[in-house]
């Protein structure tokens, strides 16, 4: 274990002024620099972020009253159908994976680039299509049968946009998948001499797991799809009860790549968590190992536990009391995770700007998903919440509270790492505040209303309903008005925020320890590890290091 | 220490007090509303403890300006860790046994058993209430409804009483946009679920065109309709009263307003209703809803091959409803 700390570090200024050759259009680009695509992807999946909560928004709205008043029945079908794909696929998993992953991954490992970087920009490339073609299914009627498509509704409730919607998620799980080979092939191959795979940064063995997961279970979903196309244009019945199909089989298939996919969705920021807190705690993260392999146990778990979606779909009573003893095993890895995040911020010097605070709300609601998440699993109690309110809330907890909470403090994080510039403190603490309320107030009534009857995917509901889903929908407004502080915070700064300097944060993993944003290759010259990703503290404590972009660290010379 | 104690105290009785549930209708919401109160009592607990230790580390730990200092170096404690992973496999282990008994109680484990049990003939709806909504449904269902043989109807009885054994049983069929009971020792058909407080019943459930999910918050149980695959529930009616049917499972446009209702009688309310059903559809129900020309035709649109594109109007759909409920349920 080499340990130097970061003040005996080579001094920065070793490397040539960077990057002049990115420019705003590299962005527009068949650019193959892992750095350019990471970009590409973040910028891209916030603007369909945009548009699945614009949609939201409508979908709320239709619910601020009992009565159908906003938009048409088939209308608000199409609307909580797209939402849902945009949001997960066109947002998080490519978010976390793509944008993330592709960022991070080459430099926190000292590699040049990613394994395959034009496979990696085909991967990019196939997104906006993608989510171009989705939207333009509004045109002949957008898919309407829920984002699970759930056969044999979906066989025959508009064909051309279910089409569509079927074309969109193989073009995006293509996608997926040939970022999973190279994100798998990179961490594997490519970290540099010295890195052993159990000093590499936590978000590494995080974006392991997840892109296992996804090369397992992604192709389970794309059969089913296409099986499901066939049903629709060539009248064949694997699926469709008419002709003598199963529509239960098409359950399976689903749900052996969906349930993954909340783990997909997840796991990147589980990662990026375990990134943020040591760094603004000044702490070394708590449990190292049990971080590492209880991503991977997860990971493993992720695969068994598919049917629980299934409770009342008839599934078998045996197999119904496995699928519900394995997902409940999975609450012992993640409050692992959660136990040492908790004990990594303990007893630290916690930073409470806008990275940190987005990492403790991630922590704080995200738990409050993980509890409901375990409730659910208890089939006699699923009985009763599937399909409802309650799990709304529940995944939205996970999935918003968890995924997009840890998404921001990511942004934030290493916003000065991609752009060279510093966000704007006050105001991303008043998009903090304004998400952090604005998720509650919309997601936390849904718990009771599920509870007391309130089922999903609806666009009229009883009166008695009223009350709390009128608050549900004001929390909505708050939640779309909260985006706007970021959205001008992020422009504003890119373009004229404070210079960051290498290393604002005194972090000291590898991507740190280069420029900002890092020149074309990641390093000048061989990148050499002399540090612990996490061993903050390690001399007692490390005074004295200013601020100022000359003293920062910079190992890489 | 003292924090401790008053976590616990206050997740012992939101656990017992959160009242987020409705009222508890059939005997098997009793153990799964206690499962929920010990789920809800170790989770309140939990989300104190995390939230708790967030609000106090923030509070306590927070970097006083100028202090560039670094924490304490921690890697990890390997007795803390193995307790907080061996804590959560316990509660874990717990809950599942706990969930395993309470699916006990409430019939889960014995459903597929029961289901291969029940071939026997049942008496079927021909020639009684409902045949003229009967004969159309039986002809397009390609699944249990029609195949039983239609044995000599029970009307000759003057007085109603429940058959003696087992569970009684009632048969569903969930349809774009309405739910049609079936109780095959009468022939009667209703649109809303009629039954009998204190005693098990059977529900036969079957779907005609796409997914549907019978749920009766109240009741706490939920099973999907699913065609060509039939799926049954069983639960006993604990209070009497009118509780909602909901469907919930997306079934097209107007999946939120697939409601009914399933009202719980005594046995001898129960008995007279069906009495009361009897005789109505002996003295012409039958020619009534015949003639019942706009709900007739609309029933039939349903029911037509659902291969083809469902190009149903609105207001055709919404004529079904009401005069469906009326003709059977007065
Ligand atoms: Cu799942
Ligand atoms: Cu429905």
């Amino acid at each position: 274990m080499t340990t130097q700390t970061p003040t005996q570090s080579t001094p920065a200024r070793s490397h040539p002024e960077p990057h002049q050759e990115t420019t705003w259009r590299t962005y527009f680009s068949f650019s193959t620099d892992h750095k350019v695509i990471g970009i590409q992807y973040l910028v891209t999946t916030f603007v369909f972020y945009l548009i699945g909560g614009a949609l939201a928004t409508a979908v709320r709205t239709e619910l601020a009253t009992p009565e159908v008043d906003f938009v048409s029945r088939e209308v608000y079908n199409g609307l909580f159908t797209v939402h849902a794909t945009v949001m997960i696929f066109l947002w998080i998993v490519p978010a976390g994976t793509g944008a993330f992953g592709n960022y991070l991954l080459p430099l926190m490992l000292g590699a040049r680039d990613m394994a395959f970087p034009k496979l990696n920009a085909v991967a990019f490339w196939m997104i906006p299509p993608a989510g171009v073609l989705l939207m333009l299914s509004f045109i002949w009627g957008a898919p309407a049968a829920g984002w699970t498509s759930y056969p044999p509704l979906s066989i025959v409730t508009n064909p051309v946009g279910e089409m569509i919607w079927i074309l969109s998620l193989l073009i995006l799980g293509t996608s997926s998948i040939l970022g999973a080979v190279n994100f798998l092939t990179t961490i594997l191959k490519m970290r540099m001499p010295g890195l052993g795979l159990n000093q590499m940064p936590l978000f590494c063995w995080a974006m392991l797991a997840a892109s296992a997961l996804i090369l397992l279970s992604t192709p389970v979903l794309a059969g089913a799809l296409i099986l499901l196309s066939f049903d629709i244009v060539a009248g064949t019945a694997f699926f469709n009860p008419t002709g003598g199909g199963d529509p239960v089989v098409y359950q399976h298939m689903f749900w052996f790549y969906s349930h993954p996919a909340v783990y997909i969705m997840i796991l990147p920021v589980f990662g990026m968590i375990s990134e943020i807190l040591p760094v603004h705690s000044r702490k070394p993260i708590f449990g190292y190992k049990a971080i590492a392999y209880s991503s991977l146990a997860i990971s493993f778990l992720g695969l068994v536990v598919w049917a629980h979606h299934m409770f009342t779909s008839g599934t078998p009573p045996w197999l119904r009391m496995f699928f519900m003893i394995a997902t409940m095993v999975i609450a012992v890895p993640t409050g692992i995770k959660v136990f040492s995040w908790l004990a990594t911020i303990w007893g630290g010097k916690l930073e409470l700007n806008s990275a940190m605070l987005f990492a403790l709300g991630f922590v704080s609601m995200f738990v409050i998903g993980g509890i409901s998440g375990v409730m659910v699993a208890a089939v006699p109690f699923d009985i009763h919440v599937h399909d409802t309110y309650f799990i709304v809330a529940h995944i939205h907890y996970v999935l918003f509270g968890g995924s997009v909470f840890g998404l921001y403090a990511g942004i934030y994080h290493w916003f000065p790492k991609m752009t060279g510039r510093m966000m704007n403190e006050f105001w991303g603490r008043v998009h903090f505040v304004l998400t952090f309320i604005g998720f509650n107030i919309t997601f936390m009534p849904m718990h009771k209303l599920g509870l007391e009857g309130m089922n999903r995917r609806i666009a009229e509901y009883d009166p008695k309903y009223a009350a709390l889903n009128l608050v549900c929908t004001v929390g909505t407004y708050i939640l779309a008005v909260s985006t706007f502080p970021f959205i001008f915070n992020a422009i504003w700064s890119w373009w004229k925020g404070p210079k960051a300097g290498d290393n604002p944060w005194r972090a000291l993993t590898l991507e740190w320890q280069t420029s900002s944003p890092p020149p074309v290759e990641n390093f000048v010259g061989e990148p050499v590890l002399v540090t612990e990703p996490y061993a903050y503290g390690l001399n007692g404590s490390t005074p004295g290091i200013s601020l100022e972009p000359e003293a920062t660290p910079s190992p890489a010379t | 220490m003292l924090a401790g104690i008053a976590l616990t105290l206050v997740s012992l009785w939101y656990g017992q007090n959160h009242g987020l549930m409705p009222l508890e209708g059939s005997e098997e919401s009793l153990p799964i509303d206690s499962l929920f109160n010990l789920m809800m009592t170790i989770g309140t607990g939990l989300f104190l403890l995390v939230q708790g230790v967030i609000v106090v580390a923030v509070l306590r730990f927070r970097r006083r300006q100028g202090d560039l200092a670094d924490g304490p170096y921690i890697e990890g404690n390997i007795p803390l860790e193995i307790l907080w992973t061996a804590i959560p496999a316990v509660i874990v282990m717990i809950l599942a046994v706990y969930s395993f008994e309470v699916y006990r109680q409430i019939g889960g484990l014995g459903a597929m058993d029961h289901a291969m049990a029940h071939a026997q003939p049942q008496p079927q709806m021909a020639r009684l209430a409902g045949a003229a909504i009967a004969a159309p449904l039986a002809e397009a269902s390609p699944t249990s409804l029609a195949d039983a043989p239609s044995p000599e109807p029970v009307l000759s009885d003057a007085t109603y009483q429940l058959p003696g054994d087992g569970p009684y049983e009632i048969q569903a069929l969930g349809l774009q946009y309405a739910w049609i009971f079936t109780y095959p020792d009468t022939g009667v058909v209703t649109g809303e679920l009629h039954v009998p407080v204190g005693r098990e019943v059977l529900l036969k459930i079957n779907a005609q065109d796409v997914l549907h999910a019978f749920w009766v918050p109240e009741y706490r149980l939920k099973q999907d309709a699913i065609p060509g695959r039939p799926t049954e529930i069983r639960f006993t009616p604990r209070t009497a009263g009118e509780y909602p049917v909901i469907c919930a499972e997306l079934c097209g446009p107007y999946h939120g307003a697939m409601k009914t209702r399933v009202i719980a009688h005594s046995p001898q309310e129960f008995a007279a209703w069906m009495q009361e059903q009897q005789v109505a559809s002996a003295s012409g129900l039958e020619q009534a809803i015949a003639t019942a020309d706009p709900a007739q035709r609309s029933v039939e649109q349903i029911l037509a091959p659902h291969i083809e594109s469902l190009g149903i109007s609105p207001e055709v759909l919404q004529q079904l409803h009401p005069p469906m409920v009326h003709a059977h349920a007065s």
